[in-house]
């Protein structure tokens, strides 16, 4: 039995998608769509499903996402002052920030130094899984609804029968010389 | 807690170190029970999925130190369930390493000679067998036509693939499910389970005590099958002798954990560990300039295009594998598959000026995935691995349901690392962007540290009781009875893959903890038999505990 998924708050959502949109950009889902940035053609880590792995209850984050989201947002305060950014004040300010500025924090916050950074990989991390391998789906069924991510990566199809198998596999020829050193079971001398 | 049992051998861990001791424990004669933490999986359960919860997270672990990242198995079978069955022996040189010690590291009575009968007998039980280019799958001959293009050579290297099973699907760190990766599961377990061994998984060993006997009491909980951060009953079992075979990053926390109880901990428990010196490169190769520079092409109009299809790594270049080289400036580089989800943010967008990990390079960079080839160095790392305080229970804190945790590892790469680490990098890109061939970039050490499949030394052999925390039998220094025999016994890094290594010391190792056991009363002989002599080649399923 999983537990349910606990609840997100609309600014933590909105938040937690900007995040994600910076690890792996992608289009805007509709005209005045303000967490996807839109800094890439086709879909990024929030059409892939971010949010969905995020709150899933193996992965370990789902009951520290709403004050993640606060933390980031007030990260995203200090920095608009230090360089006297004027934010839309409507907005949570991590949304508010434009991409440049998101991919900017995000170095900041995930710096070897950073006291924090354990926590900004780990919301990275999950964020670039969901749009690479789709880890909150089973892969069969991400690939029948043509995920963004493995679409993107031309993740092959599977046979019938759910499984790889790649009888094409070798140029069949020797490629190289192999090392004059080399022993007669194979190995280095 | 239930009644205290007790066995004669105690084995913790059942990856290669684990195996090969209830084996040969079992096949003499002794009661020996395995417990092993993570689950027991057989063929039909391995999953071509990414999901959490599917085998690939429930079979390995990913833990994340302070400038050190563990890949490791955690299964029964251990290693050789999730690893990619790339089975060279270590060059003759890597006997003679010295590290920073200023003098030899390994024991004086091991040599690649004296150790080349013991890699014979794995070799064999596996088994392990020399490839042919006539099965290298694209990814490996792209990497011998480059190495070749640039005047350098490349080897089919020996692996534990039966090739004739292998459907080339790359998903073998979930598992192999055709049985064609000649795992443990396959060998020395059902060997081991043929003359009565028990092998228990699920069962995390959380430290040991001491007997009035002089044996010892090995204490456990039980691991929740699904969510492994929960530990329910707790239990003990008293044994005679104790092999000690939780893999390195977890061999030496159980031992810091019972020096409370067993008293002090040789100084080398917990210290040098070694990450065999590792570190990727990421390649995206032009296929236009493969067809042109190199000649290559696949039926279809790719020329390569196949970085999905293949079994892991399958050709090295062991041209730095130079014993007239200066210590730390050898390695091997092996051309690899790295399935996605597990390191893949690591990988970096070659040519980027400012983070090229994230953001619209990292997205380009995987839409040309198809085009990717990981280059794999395995150098001579420098030892600088310690072991903090251990956690409340197991090797780490963990994190997810499954795989990801924080461990306790300390890893600061010195000089001498970061050397080998620069040489291999610039090799790589020398060999793979002549000619407009391939973009590379390393990946990057800035977010979970440096990391490794292949950790080693944690709680090594050696002769010198200030720097090795077992003598030349293995045996736990100041504490008799305790032997050591998976990857932590390892001195050093060996510069290529080093299950064979840890597989023939173990092997080398059994005479010596047969005889100890004997002098303890347990009524054991050393047979000198291998599994393949009691177990068909095809093993039926294990029967379970």
């Amino acid at each position: 039995m999983q537990p349910d998924p606990p609840e997100l708050d609309a600014t933590s959502i909105m938040t937690l998608e900007a995040f994600a949109d910076t690890i792996i950009p992608g289009e805007k889902r509709f005209p005045d769509d303000v967490a996807v940035a839109g800094a890439s053609a086709g879909g990024g880590a929030v059409a892939a499903g971010a949010l969905e792995l995020l709150s899933h209850p193996a992965g370990g984050l789902a009951e520290s996402l709403d004050g993640l989201s606060q933390m980031l947002n007030l990260h995203a305060m200090l920095y608009a002052n230090e360089r006297g950014l004027a934010l839309d004040e409507a907005l949570p300010s991590f949304v508010a920030l434009p991409f440049a500025a998101r991919t900017e924090l995000v170095a900041q916050l995930t710096h070897p130094e950073h006291p924090e950074k354990p926590l900004w990989v780990g919301l990275a991390l999950f964020s670039n899984m969901a749009f690479d391998s789709a880890a909150h789906l089973p892969t069969l069924e991400a690939l029948a609804a043509k995920h963004p991510g493995l679409t993107a990566m031309g993740y092959a199809q599977p046979d019938p029968d759910g499984v790889w198998r790649f009888p094409d596999s070798s140029y069949g020829r020797p490629l190289a010389r192999i090392h004059p050193n080399t022993t007669s079971t194979g190995s280095p001398a | 807690m239930s009644a205290v049992e007790s066995t004669d051998v105690l084995v913790i861990g059942s990856g290669f170190g684990g195996a090969i001791a209830a084996y040969h424990l079992a096949a003499g004669g002794a009661r020996v029970v395995v417990l092993e933490r993570g689950p027991w999986l057989e063929a039909d359960e391995f999953d071509h999925d990414f999901k959490l919860g599917a085998s690939y997270t429930r079979i390995f672990d990913f833990t994340i130190g302070d400038g050190m990242s563990v890949l490791s198995g955690n299964c029964v079978g251990g290693g050789s369930v999730v690893y990619f069955a790339t089975m060279p022996r270590a060059p003759r040189f890597v006997f003679e390493r010295q590290g920073s010690l200023g003098r030899r590291m390994w024991p004086a009575a091991i040599d690649r000679d004296s150790l080349d009968p013991w890699y014979d007998r794995v070799s064999q039980a596996l088994p392990v067998t020399q490839q042919s280019w006539e099965k290298i799958p694209y990814g490996g001959g792209l990497w011998a036509a480059a190495c070749d293009h640039a005047g350098r050579t490349a080897n089919p290297a020996p692996s534990a693939v039966d090739v004739s099973l292998c459907t080339n699907c790359n998903w073998m760190a979930a598992g192999c499910k055709f049985d064609a990766k000649r795992s443990l599961l396959l060998n020395y377990l059902p060997g081991a389970t043929a003359h009565g061994a028990q092998i228990r998984p699920l069962h995390e060993v959380q430290k040991l005590t001491r007997n009035d006997d002089g044996g010892y009491r090995v204490h456990y909980r039980i691991v929740d099958d699904e969510d492994y951060r929960v530990l329910h009953d707790a239990g003990a079992i008293d044994a005679k002798i104790v092999i000690l075979a939780a893999g390195t990053a977890a061999t030496p926390v159980i031992l810091q954990r019972s020096e409370d109880d067993l008293g002090p901990m040789p100084y080398a428990v917990g210290r040098y560990f070694s990450g065999n010196g590792e570190r990727l490169n990421n390649a995206v190769f032009d296929d236009d300039r493969v067809r042109e520079v190199l000649g290559l092409s696949r039926p279809g109009g790719a020329a390569y295009e196949a970085y999905q299809i293949g079994r892991g790594p399958t050709v090295a270049s062991w041209d730095k594998l130079d014993g007239s080289l200066p210590e730390f400036e050898r390695y091997s580089l092996e051309q690899l598959y790295f399935p996605p989800g597990l390191g893949t943010i690591l990988a970096q967008a070659p040519g980027v000026d400012g983070p090229a990990w994230y953001g619209v390079p990292k997205k380009e960079l995987l839409q040309q995935w198809k085009s990717w080839l990981t280059i794999f160095t395995m150098s001579e790392d420098d030892n600088e691995g310690v072991f903090g305080p251990p956690p409340p229970t197991g090797n780490a804190n963990r994190f997810s349901q499954q795989m990801l945790g924080h461990n306790s590892l300390q890893y600061r790469p010195t000089a001498n690392t970061l050397r080998g680490w620069a040489l291999s990098d610039a090799d790589v890109k020398d060999i793979l962007e002549r000619d407009g061939l391939a973009k590379v970039a390393p990946w990057t050490n800035d977010l979970v540290g440096a990391y490794t499949v292949h950790p080693l030394a944690s709680c090594r052999i050696g002769d010198d009781p200030r720097t090795s925390a077992l003598d030349d039998g293995h045996e736990l220094r100041g504490h008799p009875g305790i032997f050591v025999t998976d990857g932590s016994a390892v001195p050093g890094a060996l510069t290529v893959n080093p299950a064979l290594t840890i597989s023939a010391l173990a092997e080398r190792a059994m005479p010596g903890i047969v005889e100890a056991a004997r002098r303890r009363g347990v009524p054991v002989q050393y047979t000198g038999s291998l599994p393949s002599d009691v177990t068909p080649a095809r093993a039926p399923a294990l029967p379970r505990a």
